[in-house]
């Protein structure tokens, strides 16, 4: 549905994308992710025709952003970060004025839409004294009012409350059950509540491209074990704990009450655990803590945009 | 060219005008100056026309046509719209194209009230129609133009203030250039001078409508409005 083949975009001598390539399949919801200033948007940008690719091909459907934007334009329905809508026009009105640029200005399609996004109710106020869930409802709307085959959001729940984001993400699901969707963002939950695919960017290099069930399996395997005990000091606590087979990696931990505290990271599936007790316990410290979680997308995110150090 | 598009857009702005208070004010400060300058000499020169009028549009537009048109790329920029409207399925002629003709659109409806100085001229006296019919084509070119350059001012900033006054300053150059020649050798004079609105306005006012006067307001429209979308497309 969409490729990008080699894509590189300069800000005067600023690299912001470095070299980009990937696929979006027809009927994928794709999720952007990386820490801000990436190049999540400049990506997106070029993707919709706003910015021209320095260097690179980028083609969506059968044609070429540089070739045939309007074509392109036509697919696409995009939502830039923070829905810039004009304040000053009312819901409907600029919903028409988009319809008839769009070429679909019947009264049905506005009334389907607008029940679809649930702005029923706020159609005759003006964009600009709309709360910032509802301003994103129209922006969204916007985006969607020609039924686009691609929806494009840059960083649609920004700013919302909890609620809010909980039912836009829905809305983007429901959506991309018939649609293909790619949405920016920098919060992983959002990437493990809706998106099907995740592509990891940093310093507009792609770091990672694939499922999002496999990135997290990928990353389910390692445990990570926080412990605190007493009457240890660090160095020969962090000596003590490496020495256990299985151990990755031991790093120190800041600690309020004086004790000595590390976080153990094991190897693959291995259970460290039993092993790290009994070495506590054969030193003649005493245990205060050792909590156990499970790697999670996060410490992934953390690993390949941090270049390797893990510092939670 | 499909001209759906640029007058789906000419809509949009032109009731976005209206929608907001900027449409009245500008129209009420207009009337007013233009207004005040045709009564008061209207009865002291004791002559049914329209000459003190239209003498002083050139200089008036010059004014009222950027403070219509500064907001028209600058605002989009400032908030943002800009990459919604450059992300429809809209070339970046189409756009150019219906704000031009929203500000000339509007420079219209302001000038249709002034009809009625021209309809007491004709009650108190004989009025002829030549001027006339001459002065309110020669208004609407040269809103057209004056909308061009406004714009073109308008796409190269942000900033509203600083489009309003690149666009003043393009208009008032226009208007005055040829009041400063005096100084030139002739033959630079008359070269010079044809490049002033003015002085095209001026002829075409007298009633005289001579194509070369249509062909300067219509190029003039024509070279703003290419470097606009120059402009648009350099935003990369």
């Amino acid at each position: 549905m969409i490729s990008v083949n080699n894509v590189s975009k300069f800000y005067g001598d600023f690299r912001a994308v470095n070299d980009i390539s990937f696929v979006i399949r027809r009927g994928e919801i794709t999720g952007l992710l990386g820490p801000n200033g990436a190049g999540k948007t400049t990506t997106l940008r070029m993707l919709t025709c706003y910015l021209p690719p320095d260097a690179g091909r980028i083609s969506v459907g059968d044609h070429l952003v540089d070739a045939e934007p309007l074509e392109v334009k036509r697919m696409i329905g995009y939502l830039p970060e923070s829905a810039p809508l004009y304040a000053d026009m009312m819901v409907r009105d600029y919903l028409s004025y988009v319809g008839s640029l769009r070429g679909v200005d019947d009264d049905s399609r506005l009334h389907d839409i607008a029940a679809m996004c649930g702005i029923g109710e706020v159609m005759h106020k003006n964009i600009g004294e709309l709360s910032k869930g509802y301003r994103q409802r129209v922006g969204l709307a916007h985006a969607m009012m020609h039924d686009p085959e691609i929806l494009i959001l840059d960083e649609p729940t920004s700013g919302l409350d909890p609620n809010q984001i909980v039912e836009i993400r829905k809305l983007i699901k429901e959506i991309g059950k018939k649609k293909t969707v790619i949405l920016s963002t920098h919060i992983l939950s959002e990437v493990e509540a809706t998106c099907d695919r995740v592509i990891i960017i940093d310093h507009g290099r792609i770091v990672a491209d694939s499922r999002t069930a496999e990135l997290k399996s990928a990353a389910g395997g390692a445990m990570r074990l926080t412990v605190r005990a007493k009457g240890a000091d660090f160095s020969l606590l962090t000596s003590r704990l490496a020495d256990i087979p299985g151990v990755q990696s031991v790093e120190p931990l800041d600690d309020a009450e004086g004790l000595a505290a590390a976080a153990v990271r094991g190897e693959g599936g291995a259970d460290i655990r039993p092993a790290v007790f009994a070495a506590v316990r054969d030193s003649g410290w005493e245990l205060y803590e050792m909590a156990t979680e499970r790697e999670t997308l996060e410490h992934v995110f953390r690993r390949l945009t941090r270049g390797g150090e893990d510092e939670l | 060219m499909n001209f759906k598009q640029p007058l789906t857009i000419m809509r949009k702005e032109l009731s976005g005008y209206f929608t907001t208070p900027i449409a009245y004010i500008v129209i009420t400060v207009f009337l007013v100056i233009t207004g005040w300058f045709f009564f008061s000499t209207f009865f002291l020169y004791n002559q049914a026309e329209l000459r003190g009028f239209f003498q002083l549009l050139p200089l008036v537009l010059s004014f009222v046509v950027p403070a219509v048109t500064m907001r028209l790329f600058s605002e989009e920029k400032h908030s943002g719209s800009f990459e919604i409207l450059m992300t429809l399925p809209v070339s970046a002629s189409d756009v150019v194209l219906g704000k031009l003709l929203a500000g000339a659109a509007f420079v219209a409806l302001m000038l249709a009230p002034t009809l009625s100085y021209a309809v007491s001229a004709a009650l108190v006296g004989s009025l002829d129609p030549g001027p006339v019919i001459g002065g309110y084509l020669g208004a609407l070119l040269l809103g057209l133009a004056f909308s061009a350059a406004g714009v073109f001012a308008s796409s190269l900033t942000r900033n509203q203030i600083v489009a309003f006054i690149v666009g003043l300053v393009i208009c008032l150059t226009l208007t005055l250039i040829d009041k400063f020649l005096f100084f030139l050798p002739a033959p630079l004079q008359s070269a010079i001078e044809y490049m002033g609105a003015d002085f095209h306005f001026r002829n075409i006012s007298r009633g005289i409508i001579d194509s070369r006067d249509i062909v300067y307001f219509l190029s003039l429209a024509a070279v703003a409005f290419i470097g606009t979308v120059r402009m648009l497309e350099e935003r990369r």
